[in-house]
């Protein structure tokens, strides 16, 4: 299943981000792609913030990885680096882990990853505005089903 | 006494030999970059076989020019983290290796520990200190009060600021790594595109990056569009100006604030020199310290530096379990 959003400012990124999170279990990957400073940290930042991260969720460029604490841990990942590499097997352990793993530019090490997962492209329209596209298919299809159902537009 | 200081935590293999905490005897640094420079960035996996590779050749050369031999040495201090686990941990083994061997006591250092700590080479740090930490990975004011004591005031809430150098200097397409290059280009430029100063004018000591970089990409993204000419060297000196006001102004309002008796700059960043003028240039009150440029990058000078005063200070060393941790906190 796709489904896409319109997104008009950063109100509308948090409220999609928190119904991304509603449907979160132990266990599920969230693959982002989207241009430098199309907002994929940001949405990282909000969808923490509404599963119960109580930590500032700052850029994981560097590390490549972060851990998070919360009644379900966030691992946040950027695998930017890993471009012409394709994996790490360093990073196996936190994206098969008992967490939510959010994983940047995750198109790059895309064979490490299971076929079901949830995708989301962010496309830039202008400063403001961008379109989110959510896809998935398995388990993953209720979840798009019932964002869509509760984000309209 | 004499301490053999270790680090692995990214992309430089370097072993020291440092007297006291202040002496260099030795500092031995293989750098891999010219390796992750066609990936632009450091690879994890390519990093750790590097380390492997060269950690010998590295050890030998720094005990050497230290003209010294391993039984002499009274200390070892190894980076435990934060880092690549995998880098991290072959310091740390190669580490317990010499410590287990001559029965040398072993301490675990914190990364921005020794970066702090680099300042202390050659002059002396006076309390209490207001340390600036600027890196590819971190953004931090953090107060001491004494030694190895730290108290961080703020950080930022998104990107770091070597990062946001790096990205800037992805999209003007120059070659890695780019905060370096940012910088030279800045000081031929001038700042006419005066691009926001995010977090300029909060009270905390917090910092916020991304939004300016994001803004910065969108600016480059449409004058692009537009077919207009983008003047490389403006366009640098333009961001560096933004970031550079926002670090020295909530630099300046902490030495204000704790009342310190001097400032220190810390970690890569620091090497950036439109930075070093600007503290230099508005922070006049209390005076501003900058490692020597080959202090600045990562080394093990400045671990064996930050070794030693942790040792003294606790009088403890870790024992042989001591393991690395890629998000060991500074505390």
């Amino acid at each position: 299943m796709k489904k896409s959003f319109l997104i008009n400012n950063l109100n509308d990124m948090n409220r999609l981000a928190e119904l991304v999170s509603k449907t979160v279990k132990p266990g599920y990957i969230i693959g982002l792609q989207g241009t430098l400073g199309s907002g994929k940290t940001t949405f990282t930042q909000f969808l923490a913030r509404h599963i119960g991260i109580k930590d500032n969720v700052n850029s994981p460029t560097f590390t490549i990885l972060k851990v998070y604490k919360g009644e379900i841990p966030l691992y946040h990942m950027d695998v930017y680096r890993l471009e012409n590499i394709g994996y790490d097997y360093e990073l196996d352990d936190f994206i098969y882990g008992k967490g939510i793993a959010v994983i940047e530019w995750y198109t790059y090490i895309r064979a490490m990853l299971p076929d079901e997962m949830m995708e989301i492209l962010i496309e830039v329209i202008n400063e403001t505005n961008r379109i989110v596209t959510i896809e998935g298919s398995g388990t993953y299809e209720f979840a798009i089903k019932s964002i869509s159902d509760r984000y309209g537009n | 006494m004499i301490v053999l200081g270790i680090e692995t935590s990214c992309d430089e293999t370097s072993v020291a030999v440092v007297v006291d905490g202040k002496t260099v005897l030795s500092n031995v640094v293989l750098s891999q970059i010219d390796i992750h420079k066609e990936y632009g960035g450091v690879v994890p996996e390519i990093a750790s076989r590097e380390h492997v590779k060269g950690v010998t050749l590295v050890f030998d050369q720094a005990i050497k020019k230290a003209g010294i031999s391993y039984s002499d040495i009274d200390l070892v201090a190894v980076t435990e983290g934060p880092g690549l686990i995998g880098s991290l941990l072959i310091g740390v083994s190669a580490a317990k290796v010499i410590a287990m061997n001559y029965q040398i006591p072993l301490i675990g250092i914190h990364h921005i520990a020794g970066h702090i700590y680099a300042n202390n080479i050659e002059r002396s740090i006076e309390f209490p200190c207001l340390a600036l930490v600027v890196s590819g990975g971190h953004t931090e004011l953090i107060l001491m009060k004494e030694h190895y004591d730290f108290v961080k005031l703020g950080e930022t809430m998104d990107d770091a600021v070597g990062e946001a150098y790096d990205k800037i200097a992805r999209i003007l397409e120059l070659p890695y790594p780019g905060g370096p290059q940012v910088d030279k280009l800045a000081s031929l430029g001038m700042d006419i595109y005066h691009f926001p100063r995010p977090m300029i004018d909060t009270d905390d000591f917090n910092f916020s990056f991304s939004g300016l970089k994001s803004h910065v990409i969108n600016f480059h993204h449409n004058m692009k569009q537009r077919n207009l000419e983008i003047d490389k060297a403006n366009f640098s000196r333009s961001f560096q100006d933004a970031v550079t006001d926002v670090l020295v102004r909530k630099t300046k309002s902490a030495a204000i604030k704790y009342q310190v008796k001097q400032v220190i700059v810390a970690g890569g960043v620091a090497a950036n020199r439109g930075l070093r003028a600007k503290m230099q240039d508005q922070i006049q009150f209390v005076p501003v310290y900058f490692p020597a440029m080959q202090y600045c990058t990562d080394n093990a000078a400045m671990i064996a530096a930050a070794g030693y005063f942790k040792y003294n200070k606790t009088q403890q060393a870790d024992n042989m379990y001591l393991n690395a941790d890629s998000r060991l906190k500074l505390n």
